[in-house]
């Protein structure tokens, strides 16, 4: 090995400087500094971040309560108490349950449509560089459109009922999942996309196999935007237009409550509106990015 | 030895492709043949169109002009007999453990079951040291063991044979004399065959044995060598090869 060699000569020409190499003994660990030392309780505590949240929801809630007790009105601001306990007998009433079944349905099938739309738009965008086009113009064209605009002319079209309310909701999801799974595909890096190759895999298998799975970050991105837009325009909808009279949503339940002037309840439907929002933004959606691109490392 | 039947023959092929504003020819006629059980170099300085020339045996380009062939089959498409080992560390699927990155490989090429491929990765993921990290994500592993993860999977598929794009080029140096060394290890136990990229005069001296010289612009052939094992003659040949690149420059000393 010629390195070797040289390696041996540099050695030798150190030796002949003026300044002397440098070995450092071993020192016993423990010896001078702490090695591992057990925090103490309420160092542990405070590092759990759900833990702080939860003492400034509990100061919220006191503060809260205490301007409502001095207020003392309830058709302005209903106390915390007042709000819990509107909640807890809509919940055991039926009435919570049945609104957020009916909300949660129309959702689900407007979420369920735009999905399907969205992967439409996106292979034909795949499969040809006219369908890209039509996706980049369609999602540039209506993705800064609030979706509850279109609401009048839906009314119109479908008439008053959950048909409208669909509408709305499809032409809010579509957009940013169908952008994002594009932009996805497009970003799949080189490599992969010959390696998937390498393997032999072709057509639907290479897409299922390769292309979803790497996109997936930015699809999950999609759906997550999605069901943001999808959930705030199904609320406004229902509240504002009264769409669902007949089947009687959250918004609805909201709207029906402050007409006749049960503003703890108002209160109670709003906390609902925040705690089915929370539970699929940071339990549902958090876990599976968890389970995939935090197990990954491929999260941006 | 010359009766025997070369394993991949590469015949009078010019590659082209287009960029936005030119068509480029990459290489431009170049011949040469592959043995069973080759460490054969594809060796030039940038722009010579050697990993071009990779990506078509690889089946990702057609050559313009003549035709490769592999165990007497035209090569027209990717295909699991022709393993890639590429330079990027992003090669492999970051959604898969190192082990089921190895089994995707076997299962998806539809070669074996998921079990057996599951046995098989495993053997492979411990003959390159990563045993203990079978089911680690790839994001988790240096730049060497994801090298090696891609090389374990390159192996596992027993391919007719390992195309490798300068794996070794991203590495720092120590990594990359280690891998050098672990590479000829692999190759001593299972005597692969394999295509090796590279733009290193003592790498690919240390790898292979035998070594065509491609000149750039575009790529032609300059001449095929045998490597040694010998020290003293791998330092005429290297010398010998530096000249022969570089025999229009003037003299310069480079650090390879």
């Amino acid at each position: 090995m010629p390195e070797a060699v040289a390696r041996l000569k540099d050695i030798r020409r150190r030796m002949d400087d003026d300044r002397p190499e440098i070995h450092h003994d071993d020192t016993e660990a423990g010896e001078l500094t702490i090695i591992e030392q057990r925090l103490s309780g309420f160092e542990i505590l405070y590092r759990e971040a759900w833990l702080r949240k939860l003492v400034i929801l509990a100061v919220l809630a006191l503060i809260w309560e205490i301007y409502g007790r001095t207020l003392n009105n309830d058709l302005l601001f209903p106390t915390f108490s007042a709000t819990i306990l509107a909640f807890f007998t809509g919940l055991m009433d039926g009435t919570l349950p049945a609104a957020a079944w009916s909300s949660g349905k129309v959702l689900l099938m407007g979420y369920g449509l735009g999905i399907v739309l969205a992967a439409t738009l996106t292979a034909l965008a795949m499969a040809s560089r006219i369908g890209t086009d039509f996706l980049e113009t369609m999602t540039s064209m209506f993705n800064p459109l609030p979706a509850i605009a279109l609401l009048p002319l839906a009314l119109i079209w479908f008439g008053l009922g959950n048909a409208s309310l669909v509408f709305v909701l499809v032409h809010s999801v579509t957009w940013a999942i169908a952008l994002n799974t594009h932009s996805g595909f497009l970003g799949v890096s080189r490599t992969l996309k010959m390696v998937g190759r390498n393997y032999g895999l072709r057509g639907p298998a290479f897409i299922m196999k390769i292309l979803i799975p790497a996109a997936f970050p930015s699809i999950l991105t999609g759906l997550k935007i999605g069901w943001a837009f999808a959930w705030r325009t199904l609320i406004a909808a229902e509240l504002v237009f009264g769409v669902s009279s007949g089947s009687g949503g959250l918004g609805w339940f909201i709207f029906e409550n402050k007409n006749m002037l049960d503003i703890p309840k108002v209160f109670a439907g709003l906390l609902t509106v925040i705690i089915i929002g929370l539970v699929v933004e940071n339990l549902i959606f958090r876990t599976i990015e968890r389970r995939t691109i935090e197990r990954w490392g491929v999260q941006h | 030895m010359q009766s025997r039947q070369p394993l991949l023959t590469v015949q009078g092929v010019t590659l082209q492709y287009k960029t936005p504003h030119h068509l480029i020819t990459a290489t431009y006629r170049v011949s040469f043949d592959v043995m069973q059980g080759d460490r054969f170099i594809l060796l030039g300085p940038s722009g010579c169109g050697k990993s071009t020339l990779q990506k078509a045996v690889g089946g990702y380009m057609t050559p313009t002009e003549g035709e490769m062939r592999l165990k007497g089959r035209k090569i027209t498409q990717p295909g699991p007999d022709r393993m890639m080992v590429f330079q990027e560390f992003d090669q492999l699927l970051p959604w898969k453990t190192v082990k089921q990155n190895v089994a995707f490989a076997l299962h998806a090429s539809k070669r074996m079951s998921r079990r057996e491929a599951e046995e098989k990765a495993m053997e492979y993921v411990s003959k390159v040291g990563l045993a203990s990290f079978a089911d680690s994500h790839p994001h988790m592993l240096s730049g060497g063991m994801k090298q090696r993860v891609a090389i374990a999977r390159g192996m596992a598929m027993e391919p007719d044979i390992l195309l490798m794009d300068e794996p070794f080029a991203a590495l720092d140096a120590l990594t990359r004399r280690k891998m050098q060394d672990e590479l000829l290890k692999l190759w001593d136990e299972t005597k692969f065959t394999v295509l090796f990229v590279t733009h290193s005069i003592a790498e690919a001296i240390k790898i292979g044995n035998r070594i065509l010289l491609l000149s750039p612009h575009p790529g032609r052939v300059k001449a095929e060598l045998n490597s040694t094992t010998d020290a003293q003659q791998a330092i005429e040949l290297e010398q010998h090869i530096h000249q022969m690149l570089f025999s229009h420059e003037p003299e310069e000393v480079e650090h390879a």
